[in-house]
């Protein structure tokens, strides 16, 4: 079988589509490629709906956290300390049996004991959590300057915190956003091992490099193409955020502004 | 049938109700092992940091060396680990180590082996050189088994370390090094004496920050094939019917888990309210909104 009939079979096989089982012998290379590139269709599925939807509830965590509401506070604090305080692996867990017993009692709520829905579910709250901390730390971080300039502008309310807080903060936080960006697609290979089912073998990039390590009994071929692809997707991620951080920073002088390095510091 | 029983009460589970029969169903001897499996990630915990730390600090040095090769290999090391999710590492290195040693002892023990290593879908290597060997105790498969899962987490959380130390070890300031030098102190000196005393203040946030990450990545024992509480939160909250156990109960998974949770976020409360009280301590009278709020509330 040549390697464009494997690649046009397998491709899409982690989203249904294609042959329906998986090679079983004499696995080729092409085959191991093709495959694990196939789950990563997953990986890229929860991390950029996660994020793009976790950002909006991370910004609103994040005001909730430096608002002088008492309750606002206390809500923030807690479900960030409860999402950033526990294991990913753990959560996912007690989720997909929460959601089981959910689905019990409340047969419409099903669909949240599937991956799809269920995990990407978790990852959404767990990075909001992170992210808000993030946005948090970058809000006490807004020079004083700033914030009274902003005042003395006759800035107030909505149009304070659009115009001048909101943009200072992303500018502030976004190094550390990136990074909690990677990390969150590094999260989604969590998904198929912790309870969640792969159902009819369709499962992500690590699923399937798992699937051939235990089949063939060797390790140094499909783990080091997986860690080629999230090297690969690593980059992405970092070349869309350095866009995004370039015009986040345009006011800046050309060497005032802060590069996002190619190595992102362990900050979680 | 006689049981061995903490409780007098609970030598007949029948009868029992209420909290009576809590206090019993949590006390049989499975739950005894899932107790002790609490002790397994604390001993993890203790062996792994100080090793990883040892690891890390390998690798920065490595990562400085004047020495080309060596210092590619510290680079090399520090990058990939954190270009790839963790846990690839942890389901690789597990399965790599094992072959790794068992080949090394191949090689050592059966020289006069003539047939290949990998056979296909096998990795075949002679019966001395199996480990641990297949006649030796059921304690020794386990030991074996976490032995290897710290050093898998040692590698990757080295790496971790290493790049914590690495920048530390850039931030002390130059002029430093510089008057060491001119006080006629040799590299070797210099390292010792003034680079890794005054580098740990600059490394602090970043290790406390490692230590709530191997906190949290403890739970992956389980996938690394060690009967750690994930294991048996999976195992006792299962559905069990009265034919297989005198406590019959349904799926309570939710519940093990839920107290995985609060056994977690306790454990990283205490490290919190620790951090934080240094955050404080480095916010105090800075320009910034944060150090203005605490000048308010002073």
């Amino acid at each position: 079988m040549s390697c464009w009939q494997t690649i046009a079979d397998y491709s899409l096989r982690s989203i249904g589509y294609g042959e329906r089982l998986l090679p079983r012998g004499d696995f080729t290379l092409c085959q191991q490629f093709t495959l694990i590139g196939s789950g990563m269709i997953w990986n890229i599925y929860f991390g950029v709906l996660a994020l793009m939807a976790g950002f909006f509830l991370a910004t609103a965590l994040a005001l909730g956290k430096s608002s002088n509401t008492w309750v606002l506070r206390k809500c923030s604090d807690w479900f960030i300390f409860l999402f950033r305080g526990s294991p990913l692996f753990i959560q996912f867990f007690f989720a997909y049996f929460l959601f089981v017993a959910l689905k019990g009692s409340v047969p419409a709520l099903g669909a949240f004991t599937a991956p799809w829905l269920g995990a990407l579910t978790v990852l959404f709250l767990n990075t909001a959590a992170y992210s808000g901390e993030i946005f948090y730390g970058a809000l006490l971080s807004i020079p004083k300057g700033d914030t009274e300039a902003a005042d003395a502008y006759g800035f107030s309310g909505l149009n304070k915190f659009r115009k001048i807080t909101w943009p200072t903060m992303l500018r502030l936080a976004w190094p550390a956003y990136t990074n909690e960006a990677i990390f969150l697609f590094h999260a989604t290979t969590l998904v198929y091992f912790s309870g969640f089912p792969a159902l009819k073998q369709r499962g992500d990039a690590l699923y399937y490099a798992n699937y051939f390590a235990d089949k063939t009994f060797n390790p140094f071929v499909p783990y080091p193409i997986l860690a080629g692809y999230f090297i690969l997707l690593t980059l992405v991620v970092i070349w869309v955020f350095s866009l995004v951080n370039n015009r986040l920073n345009r006011h800046l002088p050309q060497n005032a502004r802060p590069k996002l390095r190619f190595r992102p510091r362990l900050l979680r | 049938m006689m049981r061995s029983v903490i409780f007098a009460y609970c030598a007949d589970p029948d009868t029992l109700a209420g909290i009576k029969w809590l206090s019993c169903y949590l006390t049989t001897g499975k739950h005894l092992s899932f107790y002790g499996s609490f002790g397994t990630v604390l001993l993890l915990l203790a062996i792994t940091a100080p090793t990883a730390l040892l690891f890390g600090f390998g690798g920065a040095t490595a990562a400085r060396s004047p020495i080309a090769p060596l210092r590619w290999f510290g680079r090399g090391y520090i990058a990939i680990v954190r270009g790839v999710p963790d846990i690839a590492f942890f389901l690789f290195f597990v399965i790599a180590l094992d072959q790794a040693f068992e080949w090394m002892r191949h090689k050592a023990l059966c020289p006069d082996w003539d047939q290949p290593i990998r056979q296909g879908n096998d990795f075949v290597v002679c019966a001395q050189a199996k480990l641990p060997l297949s006649t030796s105790a059921q304690w020794l498969h386990e030991a074996y088994g976490l032995t290897l899962a710290v050093l898998t987490f040692a590698i990757v959380f080295g790496a971790f370390a290493a790049n914590v130390l690495f920048g530390a070890m850039r931030a002390v300031p130059h002029a430093q090094l510089e008057t060491a030098a001119a006080y006629g102190m040799s590299p070797r000196q210099t390292f010792w004496r003034v680079m890794v005393p005054q580098m740990w203040v600059y490394a602090l946030p970043g290790l406390s920050n490692l230590w709530m990450v191997l906190i949290k990545a403890t739970p992956l024992l389980f996938l690394l094939g060690v009967e750690d509480i994930v294991y048996w939160a999976r195992e006792l909250g299962g559905s069990k019917t009265a034919r297989f156990t005198d406590y019959p109960h349904g799926d309570w998974r939710m519940w093990y888990f839920f107290a995985l949770l609060v056994f977690y976020l306790a454990f990283t409360k205490v490290s919190e309210v620790f951090l934080d009280r240094i955050m404080a301590r480095l916010t105090k009278g800075q320009a910034t909104s944060g150090g203005e709020a605490q000048r308010k509330a002073a």
